[in-house]
């Protein structure tokens, strides 16, 4: 038996690669179910990305509080949302996360902390300030973490929440998902600086770039943030530089990317299988063991896309209730 | 020459040819390009649903595509209006209002008042609305009475490929500033038009079909749903009148009027909230200003007052459907009438 040369020891390196495991199969299988046309309304998908939301998420309890984009498969499965209650919620069903209500753009369970996967872009920041004050007033030590794409961070309402947060010392990590681009737009078009450890510097908050491919880079980053908010030291800004593997949402002709560009970054760049190659090589998980989590989380997959199909649809009366005014 | 396109087809044509008739017209929104900076095809979207689509090939230079910032490019448009130009803004969806609201509300709408009418603002802000693509609670709301509350605004909403075009050709050449709404269900509906430009005037309601039983009043999608349901009327012999208020502001009341002086039924279709909408502002005024014609209590069918549903089977009961406004005419024109 070799040394553990993680951070993680061993059952949480599996931990790790069952969540990112469960996030790619999850995402893979909708884009096959999305092109048969079951799957209504708008798809985005988070294959590719696995090892940011995965990272962070290995630090948090439910305590912790986050806000999540139009791209929320990743978060909600990494902050413990159960899988079959969001298939049943893509699906429109009564049994979904949010009771067929949201459907994909707006999956959330506040009892894990999961404050919603959100169809404004930026939105999530300012609500995540206030998760951050809340920890406070409560004093137990948790923080919030909003996630949000390079292109949405040219919201207004995300730069706002930077000086808010630095403003008020808030225990807030922002986290700059940059998968180099917005729908079809480049980063390099839409956002003029060149670092986003640039642009936190300028709202006083420490910035770190990472390789979003590399769980543990994304991994260690987000501990040592993590740590220091909780302990009162403020904000801080992670930019985790990724690739998205599918389009921007189902259906995306993706005809703005350079021809062979998927096919690279499955090849180069993928995170789970760069992860596996380093655990396995080092000796501390087996081929084997691996092998055994794909099967698992197969099945899980399996299991959500049956019973959601066989799920039963919202009842008429559903239409009028959790609002103010009932009819 | 008319020929058969379809809506999304004459909102390009008419940006093309307002683009090429006035070189102060320039177009701006996410993706409206596409592409921009990466490393596949230039003009690789046209939008999002592709309405702005080989326009970037004739004009060079004269649609950016923005940062993911509404106030800021919103606000620019607006801004550059003030300054001379003409521009036209795509915002997306009309739901993302929020982020850019003040640019609207306190900037736009009000340079002309409040300057003691010095300032002109022709600008358009594009956008889309409406239910029915299960797009959820945050992409497919019917937002058209926020804006007709704000004095300074107007507020258009077409139901067809042919209105589409003159009324976006007139919102163009308009000194005021225009929210421009486009139904995304209505974007395949084809239609007659013409090549050539034409402007249609704000502030007249069409006729779409005479009856002189009861008058139904709507605007955008739920237009079709109307027609559809006096198609279903006749039957029964009861005559719909059906009329498609195209401007919501300016409005026509004096075409919803005096088709109330000769049905004296009147039924509002909005697929907005019903609280404050289109459905309660043409009911109180009908009730104002022709009370004697009235034979019966104006009726309204709106959408519930709750967000969208995601899920296709709420979604399809929010929205008002011909099944609904069949009931509220038969609700008030009595059976005998059929005998
Ligand atoms: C306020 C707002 N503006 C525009 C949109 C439309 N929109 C949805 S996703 C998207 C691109 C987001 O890019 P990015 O933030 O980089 O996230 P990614 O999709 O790459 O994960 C756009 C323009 C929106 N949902 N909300
Ligand atoms: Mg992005």
């Amino acid at each position: 038996m070799s040394t553990n040369p993680f951070p993680l020891d061993k059952a949480d390196l599996m931990k790790a690669y069952r969540t990112m495991r469960t996030i790619r199969e999850f995402e893979e299988r909708l884009h096959v179910e999305f092109a048969k046309g079951d799957i209504p309304g708008f798809v985005h998908l988070y294959a590719g990305e696995e090892a940011c939301a995965t990272g962070i998420m290995m630090h948090l309890t439910d305590v912790d509080r986050i806000a999540s984009t139009h791209r929320g498969h990743g978060h909600c499965i990494a902050k413990g949302v159960d899988v079959h209650e969001m298939m049943a919620e893509i699906y429109g069903k009564a049994t979904g996360a949010c009771r067929g209500k949201g459907g994909s753009m707006h999956i959330a369970d506040l009892a894990k902390g999961m404050m919603g996967a959100n169809g404004i872009l930026g939105a999530g920041a300012p609500l995540v300030c206030g998760a951050g004050l809340a920890a406070k007033f409560r004093g137990d030590g948790g923080v919030g973490i909003t996630f949000f794409g390079d292109g949405a961070s040219n919201q207004g309402m995300v730069l706002e929440s930077m000086n808010l947060a630095a403003v008020w010392n808030l225990p807030v990590i922002f986290v700059v998902e940059n998968n180099g681009y917005a729908e079809s737009t480049s980063v390099d078009y839409a956002t003029a600086v060149d670092s986003y450890v640039d642009r936190a510097s300028g709202f006083g908050l420490p910035g770190v770039t990472v390789d979003g491919t590399d769980f543990f880079a994304v991994y260690e980053a987000a501990g040592e943030m993590i740590r220091r908010a909780r302990e009162g030291g403020g904000p801080a800004l992670l930019e985790c530089k990724m690739v998205r593997f599918f389009g921007h949402f189902e259906g995306d002709a993706q005809t703005y990317k350079a021809k062979g560009e998927n096919d690279y970054n499955r090849e180069h760049r993928d995170c789970l299988k760069i992860f596996a190659a380093r655990v396995r090589e080092a000796g501390v998980v087996t081929a084997d063991e691996f092998a055994a989590i794909d099967r698992e989380v197969g099945a899980l997959i399996e299991d959500a896309v049956a019973s959601a199909k066989a799920a039963p649809l919202p009842s008429a009366r559903d239409l009028t209730t959790d609002v103010y005014v009932a009819y | 020459m008319a020929r058969k396109i379809s809506m999304k087809q004459a909102i390009n044509e008419a940006l093309d040819l307002e683009m090429r008739r006035d070189p102060a017209v320039i177009v701006m929104g996410e993706d409206i390009v596409g592409g921009a900076g990466s490393p596949g095809e230039e003009d690789a979207w046209g939008g999002v649903l592709g309405v702005t689509k080989g326009l970037h090939a004739k004009y060079p230079g004269r649609l950016l595509d923005t940062p993911l910032s509404e106030s800021a490019y919103i606000g620019a448009a607006i801004g550059a209006a003030a300054c001379g130009m003409r521009p036209v803004a795509e915002l997306m969806f009309l739901d993302f209002m929020g982020v850019c609201f003040d640019q609207i509300l306190n900037q736009a709408a009000k340079f002309k008042y409040m300057f003691g009418g010095k300032a002109k603002t022709p600008v358009v802000i594009r956008a889309m609305v409406g239910a029915g693509f299960r797009a959820a609670a945050q992409h497919s709301q019917m937002l058209t009475p926020v804006f007709t509350h704000v004095p300074g605004l107007k507020v258009v909403c077409p139901s067809n490929a042919y209105d589409a075009k003159g009324l976006l050709i007139q919102a163009i050449r308009d000194d005021d500033p225009v929210i421009f709404c486009e139904h995304k269900n209505l974007y395949g509906h084809e239609a007659d038009v013409p090549e050539e430009a034409y402007a249609i005037p704000f502030g007249e309601a069409a006729v779409v079909r005479e009856g002189k039983d009861v008058t139904i009043v709507s605007y955008g999608l739920t237009v079709h749903r109307a027609l559809e349901a006096a198609e279903r009327l006749a039957k029964e012999r009861i005559e719909a009148e059906v009329i498609d208020l195209r401007t919501l502001s300016p409005i026509d009341w004096d075409t919803v009027l005096e088709s109330v002086e000769t049905t004296g039924r009147l039924v509002v279709v909005d697929e907005a909230n019903p609280r404050c909408s289109i459905a309660t502002d043409v009911s109180a005024h009908v009730v104002q200003e022709a009370f004697g014609a009235l034979k019966a209590a104006p009726q309204m069918v709106t959408a519930p007052h709750t967000p969208v549903p995601f899920s296709p089977v709420l979604e399809d009961l929010y929205i008002p459907t011909a099944d609904a406004i069949t009931a509220a005419v038969s609700k008030i024109a009595p059976r005998a009438m059929a005998a």
